[in-house]
């Protein structure tokens, strides 16, 4: 099911509130910046820190401070 | 930073726990968001985007229907399955009120049915929320004030120090209604205003009480609650001791919810705001009527 464009325009990453990259072929909302991606299942974006899928494990998300 | 109280992963599975049977729950969700919805009747203005914080199913978007003028209505909650129980005709999210995922300026209007005294850091949430409207946009919401459940909450805590030597916190804490206002204020919301509305529910007895607080969902979600099963002669000294002091003559007891009424506006400047300091047209005097003497010029530093 594919998710509603118009909503996509206001989503933002719930954690840094900066832009998403719709990635439609995995189906998720990518927030390059907190290094995270959030599923879309059935069409309904899951804006859950705790749902989302780290893009680079050695890096980690933003939340996670100390690394230069 | 703001002291954890609620266990948010629990709130969220009593919300989806709740979700199967909802329809059997809602009325007291649907009778206060009867009355919320009313009150944009009150509002000339139009509210074609709208977003619903703490969905339970489409109850508030079937009260919505006729309402404010939303033409678009955005759907969500941190459970799934309680957005997803109801119609598909809104566009749903599933989203955690302490942490948006919206643009800033994206909303006419953000309503809110019986779920923000779950949230944790309520002036953190209250700043994201006035940052997703439009200038001039409305927040409109119910929470539930301290009043709620003080029946309840008596019963419980003595029949626990009856039965187990201690209580722990049974009902959740609700907000102060008196500092809801400032809490507004400080999130820089316009024109705040906060009022409340007393709902008394009858049951059979607190047993049953206990059972729709559960089956709506709203079951204790405070972190230092106690983990383990409450025992069963805890909860009927419990009933016990509420029918004794509230049962009315049909032996039936009453239940108090207070629902705080939360109302502020994103600032724009077509709303009427206080007059800077001399800014006044008209004096004090020649209203009261009243002799004017000038004041403050001889309070100089140093009596120079």
């Amino acid at each position: 099911m594919a998710v509603d464009p118009k909503l996509l325009e206001i989503l933002v990453c719930p954690l840094t509130k900066g832009p998403l990259r719709y990635d439609a072929e995995r189906e998720e909302l990518v927030s390059e910046q907190a290094g995270l991606a959030y599923p879309i299942r059935d069409g309904i974006p899951i804006m859950l820190i705790d749902e989302a899928r780290r893009l680079d494990e050695t890096a980690g998300p933003v939340s996670d401070p100390g690394k230069p | 930073m703001s002291a954890t109280v609620f266990d948010r992963r629990t709130v969220r599975r009593h919300r989806d726990r709740a979700a199967a049977h909802l329809p059997e729950h809602d009325f007291l969700f649907r009778e206060v968001a009867e009355r919320l919805v009313e009150r944009l009747d009150d509002v000339s203005r139009r509210f074609p985007l709208a977003l619903e914080l703490g969905a339970r199913g489409d109850v508030l978007a079937e009260c919505l229907i006729g309402h404010g003028g939303v033409e678009r209505l955005v759907r969500c909650d941190q459970s799934a399955r309680m957005v997803l129980a109801g119609a598909r005709d809104n566009a749903l999210v599933v989203a955690d009120e302490e942490c948006l995922p919206y643009a800033s300026q994206s909303f006419d209007l953000i309503i809110s049915c019986l779920s923000l005294h779950w949230v944790n850091d309520l002036p953190g949430a209250l700043i994201q929320i006035r940052r997703a409207l439009k200038p001039d946009g409305l927040f409109l919401a119910a929470l539930f004030g301290q009043a709620t459940l003080v029946e309840l909450r008596e019963a419980l805590v003595e029949a626990e120090l009856a039965e187990c030597g201690g209580a722990g916190p049974r009902v959740s804490p609700f907000v102060d209604v008196r500092e809801a206002g400032g809490l507004l204020q400080r999130a820089g919301f316009a024109l705040p205003v906060v009022d409340t509305d007393t709902i008394t529910v009858t049951y059979s007895s607190a047993l049953d009480l206990m059972r729709d607080v559960r089956g709506m969902g709203e079951s204790n979600a405070v972190v230092e609650r106690r983990r383990s099963f409450t025992r069963r002669s805890t909860l009927l000294r419990a009933a016990a001791i509420y029918a004794d002091r509230h049962a009315d003559e049909d032996h039936r007891i009453p239940a108090t919810f207070q629902v705080a009424t939360l109302t502020g506006w994103a600032p724009h400047a077509t709303q009427p705001r206080p007059l800077r300091p001399g800014q006044a047209a008209h004096r004090l005097s020649e209203a009261l009527g009243s002799a004017e003497f000038s004041a403050g010029e001889k309070a100089g530093p140093g009596g120079r």
